[in-house]
């Protein structure tokens, strides 16, 4: 009965691959595994080959020759004459451009939503879930090209600012809507600017700071110092007083109707408001969900705890309720910059130069090389969908729950 | 072993769609029915009519070659394509011609692998303002705002021609003409750019199209015509020489009203005699029979009568035949000899 207990090690024979549990699952993930790489395989050299048949043949030689064709907006030097590379380079900022635009809206119409959806008052609760469930349940795209049709059919056209009788006026002077986009005052940093900003990001720092130190006196002495306007203080005090003492380097440059359209300022144009808007609006619905969803984790006993303790309902959103929804509404959340981020392809709908538009739009139809633009964009997306939920995640683990 | 043969199955599998691919009549007369690009609707060119059936300059050219080599005019399935989706489609064999105005290039012609089998119109590219706007020349647009179908041609000599006279624009680029109309009309953009003959297409479908006019300046030749894919020259040879049947008939004087007369015996002209098959067999030289030509053109009639019918001065698109008439009358269009 002993010899049972205590196998012979040595004798390993191949029929042990399968008979043997041990080394079963292994043999039959390896041949999954070859079967995958050989269709693979094959896929590839069929693609090689049939371009070899049609005469054509993989490289990206042409990334390097000149582009031949115009972008609108250029966060970059550009001009027609650059490289095709250079024009996806144009396009891959635009992407992060409304991206982040995007991201940045959506949070903030989605936690809005997400909370006043559960709020007491039954007509802000109602219209809450109105939007949720409207926004939600229509393709983003419907909604890119609802904006961007709203955009240019009710603005006024810059022709109409013309005149002293003009159908259209600009706001303040300074903010023209018109439906080719919108044009606002631009700043234009002239000597000494520099200080100005470094003394505004000193600022910033010291409002930290104070906070930190605020925190710390009420833990140590119990002393409650005022939180909110000494913090505005800090942030803006020094910064403007920097200004004036340095002569006001920092001025505006504001729009001016010349020629067909409006010069100077900033133009932020009608296709990355539509799509930049439609974005966030739309992925702010479901981020509403996944905020309600959190909160609503979070027992009831909570709150009640929290309550009896004396708290504001402020406090108790902002010290109990919400560090402990993040847990839950953290990791959903990164799936959905994900999918603003993904679905920014849907620029070409209304004229955004995005990566879509160069590499994937023009670039590829103007040298014909679909196979190698399709790639990169694949690449593309990949890489900052990959760089995205990193960084999320590097987040998600400093507010998850610390077991110890 | 086992796998060797898997391999080896697989191979032939795939050599035997590459040849299969190669003839490209053999597919269509299986078929029964010849795929065709078009533009996804440009009035004049190719649109469907108020039944759904697709009618224009370009479509008389699919209709002519199923005619030819099918018997059989309306055995076309017409597959619209945008700007971007036309050469992905020809090259992946979606269709087995594209007629869907796009110029012959360079680069078209040899790096991307077509075949252009004729110029079906001289183009050039043009620009379209409003009266009101109260420009005069193309060199006054500088700092206007562009609308520009992205993914062709026109994108690059609107490129060219604002950088050769230094002066800047704002492209807006479009998918559709559709939506180039719309944003046009709406004044996102001050002027619409796309071939002439597609400007006046445009314009004729406007509420008050004498609002508008199309400036001098031709910045572009833009010759259009039908393609084909590289590497089948049977079947290039049958687009080719279906499409210069209808020039030479129009040269001829053969029109739908007397082909029919001219078919029936052979008669004085023996040019006349071996395009409508009475003579010779012309027919037999690119594997199809003796009265292909004759039912090309009996399909809808001469290059004339199509330009006059679809896009000529009697139509809401009143196009000049300018460059487009035939070389005995001052234009360029000139079919090699029948022979």
């Amino acid at each position: 009965m002993t010899t049972m207990t205590d196998p012979p090690k040595a004798s390993f024979q191949l029929s042990m691959l399968i008979y043997d549990t041990r080394y079963r699952s292994y043999t039959f993930q390896f041949i999954a595994l070859m079967l995958l790489l050989l269709l693979l395989g094959y896929l590839g050299a069929n693609l090689v080959s049939n371009l070899a048949a049609q005469g054509q043949n993989i490289s990206f030689g042409f990334l390097s020759d000149p582009a031949g064709y115009d972008i609108n907006q250029r966060p970059i030097e550009y001009d027609s004459q650059s490289s095709h590379m250079r024009a996806s380079v144009v396009g891959v900022i635009n992407t992060l451009i409304v991206a982040v635009l995007g991201c940045a809206t959506a949070t903030l119409f989605g936690v809005t939503a997400g909370i006043l959806r559960l709020s007491p008052n039954w007509l802000v609760r109602k219209l809450m879930a109105v939007y949720v469930e409207a926004f939600r349940n229509v393709p983003v795209l419907i909604w890119i090209l609802i904006i961007a049709t709203i955009m240019t059919a009710s603005m006024p056209s810059p022709n109409q600012f013309r005149g002293d009788n003009a159908d259209a006026s600009m706001l303040l002077d300074a903010f023209a809507f018109t439906n080719r986009g919108v044009y606002v005052p631009a700043p234009v940093w002239g000597a000494g600017s520099l200080v100005v900003v470094l003394t505004f990001l000193a600022s910033i720092a010291g409002v930290f700071y104070y906070r930190r130190y605020a925190t710390k006196l009420l833990y140590d002495t119990g002393r409650l110092l005022p939180m909110g306007w000494p913090s505005l203080v800090i942030l803006f005090v020094p910064t403007i007083l920097i200004f004036f003492v340095l002569g006001q380097p920092i001025t505006l440059d504001y729009p001016a109707l010349k020629g067909f359209n409006f010069d100077g300022g900033l133009h932020i144009r009608g296709s990355l408001i539509a799509l930049w808007f439609a974005l966030a609006i739309y992925t702010g619905a479901f981020i509403a969900e996944n905020v309600r969803a959190g909160i609503q984790a979070v027992s009831k006993g909570q709150t009640e705890a929290a309550a009896s303790l004396g708290l504001r309902p402020k406090r108790i959103m902002n010290l109990v309720i919400l560090p402990q929804a993040l847990r839950v509404i953290i990791p959903p959340l990164i799936s959905q910059y994900l999918n603003l981020t993904k679905n920014s392809s849907l620029a070409i709908a209304v004229g955004y130069m995005d990566v879509t538009g160069t590499l994937g739009g023009i670039t590829l139809n103007q040298t014909g090389r679909a196979i190698e633009c399709v790639l990169m964009l694949m690449l593309f997306y990949l890489t900052i969908s990959l760089a995205i939920s990193a960084v999320m995640n590097v987040y998600n683990n400093t507010i998850k729950l610390k077991e110890r | 072993m086992k796998k060797t043969v898997f391999l080896g199955a697989l191979t032939v599998a795939g050599l035997a769609a590459g040849a299969s691919a190669a003839a490209t009549l053999d597919d269509v007369k299986a078929r029964g029915k010849l795929n065709c690009g078009v533009t996804t609707g440009l009035v004049g060119f190719a649109a469907p009519d108020a039944n759904g059936v697709w009618e224009g300059f370009d479509v008389a050219v699919c209709r002519a070659v199923a005619a030819a080599v099918l018997s059989d005019a309306n055995a076309v399935e017409f597959v619209p394509t945008t700007g971007k989706t036309r050469f992905t489609a020809l090259a992946s064999g979606e269709i087995d011609m594209l007629a869907r105005n796009t110029t012959w290039t360079f680069s078209r012609d040899t790096d991307l692998k077509f075949d252009f089998v004729g110029v079906n119109y001289y183009d050039g590219q043009g620009f379209l303002v409003p009266k009101s706007l109260g420009v005069s020349s193309a060199k006054e647009l500088d700092g206007a705002t562009v609308c520009i179908q992205t993914g062709t041609t026109t994108e690059l000599n609107l490129a060219d021609f604002f950088r050769a006279n230094n002066i800047s624009y704002e492209p807006v680029p479009i998918e559709t003409n559709a939506e180039g109309q719309q944003q046009y009309l709406a004044g996102a953009c001050d002027t619409y750019t796309t071939d002439a003959s597609g400007l006046a297409s445009t314009r004729a479908a406007f509420e008050s199209p004498t609002d508008h006019v199309i400036l001098p300046e031709i910045i572009s030749k833009e010759p259009l015509g039908p393609l084909v894919r590289h590497g089948d020259n049977d079947w290039a040879d049958i687009v080719r020489w279906t499409f210069y049947a209808l020039v030479a008939a129009e040269e001829m004087g053969i029109t739908s009203a007397n082909i029919g007369e001219l078919s029936a015996a052979a008669g004085d002209n023996p040019e006349i005699n071996r395009i409508l098959g009475t003579e010779g067999d012309l027919g037999a030289m690119i594997g199809l029979d003796n009265e292909w030509a004759k039912r090309a053109i009996a399909a809808s009639g001469n290059y004339g009568e199509i330009f006059e019918k679809n896009i000529g001065e009697k139509t809401p698109i009143g196009l000049a035949r300018g460059l487009n008439a035939q070389w005995t009358q001052g234009g360029i269009m000139y079919a090699p000899p029948f022979r």
